[in-house]
């Protein structure tokens, strides 16, 4: 299995050489949300109002990490379920969020949209919070610190491992890997 | 009668908190390891690699296994010649999920209205089912549980003439449409049986059960069997990136059911799946 080396901001061009089963190591500057910013960051856009982020490019990670102790930069930091940010995703990746990561099933509407605006959604390990924390270099919180875990958090990120799940070209891991495994 | 002060309580459940959420049973941990060598994908076995590796991360470096540390959800049998002093059951309890949650650097997952969604900052209040039994004991099990695995839940009333294969239909359709999201391979706890609300319960006490263990009834030993195996034939395997194995475990409840109903729950647990359990 080749893993290939994604340093952030993503380009079109790091998008559309991604297929679905790629493994991925991820580099650079990452940022969290969940279901409490989301619902902020939907509000701000369709308002027209300006984003505490600027989405061009990112990578928008689904987590909601347990208290960092004294001297640790995170605490356990594992993927939160992806679909319930599908009402959101849309939208995100219409103003320029290139990658999601997270895990479990996407609906039709995001796969279509990653298709259109050149995006891909990965997953890393759901329940792998204690080894992929070991992954976060730094951390600060850069919005929406009232809403505790649930804040937007700034991450640097050394080797971050995740799986392509949905690429641009509309495949889809999770179909794959039933078709291939499945008696 | 024996007596036993609510700060005993409050002390214990405090530990048990941050117990579940750093060290994972061996009985699961050896199921994991079994699957890895059963695992045929190589995208499954990575996944089972890097879930074994953070198991240890987890227990040698004191970080939560997940992020998601729980609800917190209590069993309680009370032995009914304990006289409890000092205090509440309940508030004993909600004042060591406090304390757990605060001092193990635990998540704080708990909202105060299902509504309006404003977290509560301590991870209160806990979840508690108490029932009293003879004796002059206290045992309390202590089942954090994950927001990502108790959404695929979901309970059937079925007609008594769906019968057995009415129950595999609903049980195995179930997972297959819960896919990746639970975070396979998973352990399914099956309730059958009992009214909507005692099904339930039923099948999240199926999760309790240390795993591998077979329901001491031949028949649903049986049963679990051959869940197990029409689960792990979907395909799904180690977080639905395709493989053999899908779920470690399959365990049945059962209680007795009116002439008119066959009830049946799934609660899944992920590969998490933690469960501490004290006597006093």
């Amino acid at each position: 299995m080749t893993v290939k080396h994604l340093q952030t901001p993503l380009s079109d061009e790091d998008v559309l050489g991604l297929k679905a089963g790629d493994s991925v190591l991820i580099s650079g500057v990452i940022y969290t949300a969940r279901d409490a910013a989301h619902k902020k960051l939907a509000e701000l856009i369709e308002r027209g109002e300006p984003l505490p982020i600027d989405l061009k490019g990112q990578v928008i990670y689904y987590v909601g990490p347990t208290p960092a102790k004294p001297g640790q930069v995170i605490g356990s930091a594992g993927p939160t379920t992806s679909g319930r940010m599908d009402k959101y995703t849309p939208l995100l990746l219409k103003e320029g969020m290139k990658a999601c990561i997270g895990k479990g099933l996407r609906n039709a509407a995001v796969k279509e949209a990653l298709k259109k605006y050149k995006g891909v959604y990965l997953a890393a390990v759901g329940g792998a919070g204690a080894l992929l924390s070991k992954r976060i270099i730094s951390s600060e919180v850069v919005a929406y610190p009232e809403l505790g875990t649930e804040a937007i958090y700034r991450l640097e990120v050394k080797d971050f491992p995740a799986t392509v799940i949905n690429d641009a070209y509309g495949n889809d891991l999770y179909e794959e890997g039933i078709k291939a495994y499945a008696r | 009668m024996r007596e036993i002060k609510a700060s005993t309580i409050t002390e214990l459940v405090a530990e048990m908190c941050q117990e579940a959420n750093l060290y994972l049973g061996e009985d699961v941990v050896d199921a994991l390891k079994k699957a890895l060598l059963e695992e045929e994908s190589p995208a499954g076995k990575e996944v089972l690699k890097q879930i074994l590796e953070n198991v240890d991360i987890a227990r040698s470096e004191q970080i939560p296994i997940c992020q998601d540390t729980g609800f917190a959800v209590f069993f309680v049998e009370w032995g009914q010649e304990v006289h409890l002093t000092g205090g509440s059951l309940e508030e004993a309890i909600n004042e060591g999920v406090r304390k757990g949650y605060r001092e193990g650097y635990l998540r704080k997952s708990i909202v105060s209205d299902p509504l309006e969604r404003i977290n509560t900052g301590d991870n209160t209040p806990a979840v508690i089912h108490t029932i009293l039994v003879p004796g002059d004991k206290v045992k309390i099990t202590f089942a954090p549980k994950g927001g990502g695995s108790e959404n695929m839940s979901a309970v059937k009333m079925l007609k008594p003439s769906d019968g057995v294969e009415g129950v595999v239909d609903f049980v195995v359709n179930h997972v297959r449409e819960s896919g990746s999201n639970p975070c396979p391979p998973i352990v399914v706890g099956v309730g059958i049986g009992g009214t909507f609300e005692k099904v339930a319960l039923l099948a999240k006490k199926a999760l309790l059960r240390p795993l591998g263990q077979p329901h001491p009834k031949p028949f649903y030993a049986n049963l679990e069997q051959r869940l197990l195996r029409e689960i792990n034939n979907l395909g799904i395997g180690p977080q639905g990136f395709g493989g053999r194995v899908t779920a470690l475990a399959v365990h049945i409840e059962t209680f007795p059911a009116h002439i008119a109903s066959l009830p049946a729950a799934v609660n899944i647990n992920c590969h998490v799946a933690r469960h501490v359990e004290r006597v006093i």
